[in-house]
């Protein structure tokens, strides 16, 4: 019976390679999750502890004055990613629909896409600096406005091409059973294909939003920081992340510590903000809805 | 009511692919009209032309005449008014997943702006009660998506979908193919009822569905229709040598 070895031993293999493949996965999982959680905990450990109600209250005290805290720029921050969300969600939106239902095989939709991947990578610093000639330049001042529209214009290519992506994972069978219906092809795009695609689309615009929202480059030279109350579109305005660069390069402890805690505070509004929109989305799905 | 379509001189093509040549036909009102024939014979795209939905591929082309009711469908109106008027059942269920049972039978109604929700309501119960779903869906219509539903009653869904629109002419393309044998009976037995209602072309790979449900055959191949008759006649006593071929399994 030589037949009947040979399955045996074949099986044993299998089933190692099996647990091989099986380990390599876990322990590729726990080096994805492992610096995530390294650096919140670092977080919590270094800023909780500066982190009180006058944190979230307070503007900056001058140097020397202990206490003061970031309402300021938890604000500024909020703002300045309202604008840009604003700004870069619906472009982005509406670019990944042309480039998916509309221009499929063009030149002209090949040109754009080739363009939001280069876009994607041009450093931020750069894109700081373009805002700041096209908009600071010609208006004489920092604004919130020009630090908005810098950030807008970096969710624009990740917005787009996770639209686009997404758009084209609808089967076309959805689309032709909405034209089959007589319904025009605007309104099949919008109530039908996207409206299928949402969670991966607002999955992309989340993903773009966390990304500018510890943006700090782009601000220098277009939303400036401010250490004083401002929400106002036209003046400089304080953020996280330049709060916390500025507070991190400075010689003082008590700053420091409050640098720290601003890291803290913006990841953990990141995740609000990411879970918030997660949970107002997925309200409403419907049983065995895929 | 049905109207008859009158197609004339019908050519299609995908890029270069002379798909479908010197069509002429004429299928009648409220009955059911099978087409057969082997895979890539041009039904499918035949069916496709008379809603226009064959030009939704950039690389396609028609030329020729089809004439459904008093209107040259390549005249006279806008591809989004034919395909109000001639429905369509595609060969797989293509239900809207993000949607309810309800809202996937009412969207042809909502996504052309009706809102009447009480008319609605009735609409949905009617088209729900013609395609034979009714009373396994009536429960849950508006807590259960659509996409949940067995692959069956998907496709009746998508038939009640396409019904609520009220159209003159429905096209089914075949629309039991991808469907279990007692799935596919209860769409036969759909098909049987609703043709006094509508003029009903059905695609169907399947020679015993075609005598099952159609008075009227055509059995197409490479692009041209050998034969058109009654559909006794086709599989009884078929003219062309072709059509004898097919049916009694020579090839194809």
């Amino acid at each position: 019976m030589k037949m009947a070895t040979k399955p045996n031993l074949h099986s044993k293999y299998r089933s190692a390679v099996d647990q091989l493949a099986t380990g390599l996965a876990v322990a590729a999982t726990l080096l994805v999750v492992a610096p995530l959680v390294a650096i919140f905990v670092y977080l919590i450990f270094k800023g909780a502890s500066s982190l009180n109600l006058a944190f979230f209250t307070h503007v900056p005290k001058p140097v020397g004055e202990t206490g003061g805290g970031m309402a300021n720029a938890i604000v500024g921050s909020a703002v300045l990613l309202g604008v840009a969300s604003v700004l870069g969600i619906p472009i982005g939106i509406g670019g990944g629909i042309y480039l998916a239902e509309y221009g499929r095989g063009t030149k002209f939709a090949n040109a754009v896409r080739f363009t939001a991947d280069v876009l994607n990578g041009v450093p931020s610093i750069v894109m700081g600096i373009a805002v700041y000639s096209l908009i600071v330049i010609p208006q004489h001042h920092f604004s919130a406005f020009s630090g908005g529209v810098a950030l807008g214009i970096m969710m624009i290519p990740t917005v787009t091409r996770t639209t686009e992506e997404m758009l084209l994972m609808v089967p076309n069978s959805v689309r032709e059973a909405a034209l089959g219906l007589g319904v025009p092809n605007w309104r099949s795009v919008l109530s039908i294909t996207l409206k299928t695609a949402s969670p991966g689309v607002i999955t992309g615009c989340m993903l773009a939003f966390a990304r500018v929202a510890g943006e700090t480059a782009p601000l220098i030279f277009t939303a400036f920081g401010n250490q004083f109350w401002s929400a106002s579109l036209n003046e400089p305005i304080a953020a996280l992340p330049l709060q916390i660069y500025v507070y991190a390069i400075s010689p003082y402890d008590e700053w420091h510590r409050l640098a720290w805690g601003g890291a803290l505070v913006l990841i953990i509004l990141i995740v609000l903000a990411v879970s918030l929109v997660r949970y107002v989305t997925s309200r409403g799905i419907l049983k065995g809805a895929s | 009511m049905g109207v008859g379509i009158e197609v004339t001189n019908l050519n299609a093509w995908y890029g270069t692919n002379h798909t479908l040549q010197d069509i002429q036909l004429h299928i009648p009102a409220n009955h059911a009209t099978a087409l057969i024939g082997p895979s890539g014979c041009g039904k499918s795209t035949f069916v496709r032309c008379l809603n226009r939905m064959h030009e939704t591929n950039p690389i396609a082309r028609v030329t020729g005449s089809v004439r459904i009711g008093d209107i040259d469908i390549y005249q006279d109106a806008s591809p989004v008014e034919i395909r109000r008027r001639v429905g369509m059942v595609f060969q797989r269920p293509n239900p809207f997943p993000t949607m309810s049972i309800y809202d996937n039978v009412a969207s042809g109604l909502k996504l052309n702006g009706y809102s009447n929700k009480k008319h609605l309501d009735e609409i949905v119960e009617r088209s729900l009660r013609n395609s034979a779903l009714w009373d396994e869906v009536k429960d849950d219509l508006k807590k259960k998506s659509g996409a949940s539903l067995s692959g069956g009653q998907q496709q009746r869904m998508c038939i009640a979908r396409a019904l609520a629109v009220d159209p003159e002419v429905l096209l089914m393309d075949e629309p039991a193919s991808a469907l279990d044998p007692v799935s596919t009976s209860k769409i036969e037995d759909l098909i049987f009822e609703l043709k006094s209602q509508y003029t009903i072309v059905i695609v169907t790979h399947n020679m015993q569905q075609a005598a099952r449900v159609a008075e009227k055959t055509g059995f197409f191949l490479n692009g041209r229709m050998v034969e058109f008759d009654s559909t006794h006649k086709i599989f009884t006593n078929p003219s062309d040598k072709r059509t004898e071929d097919y049916i009694t399994g020579r090839f194809g």
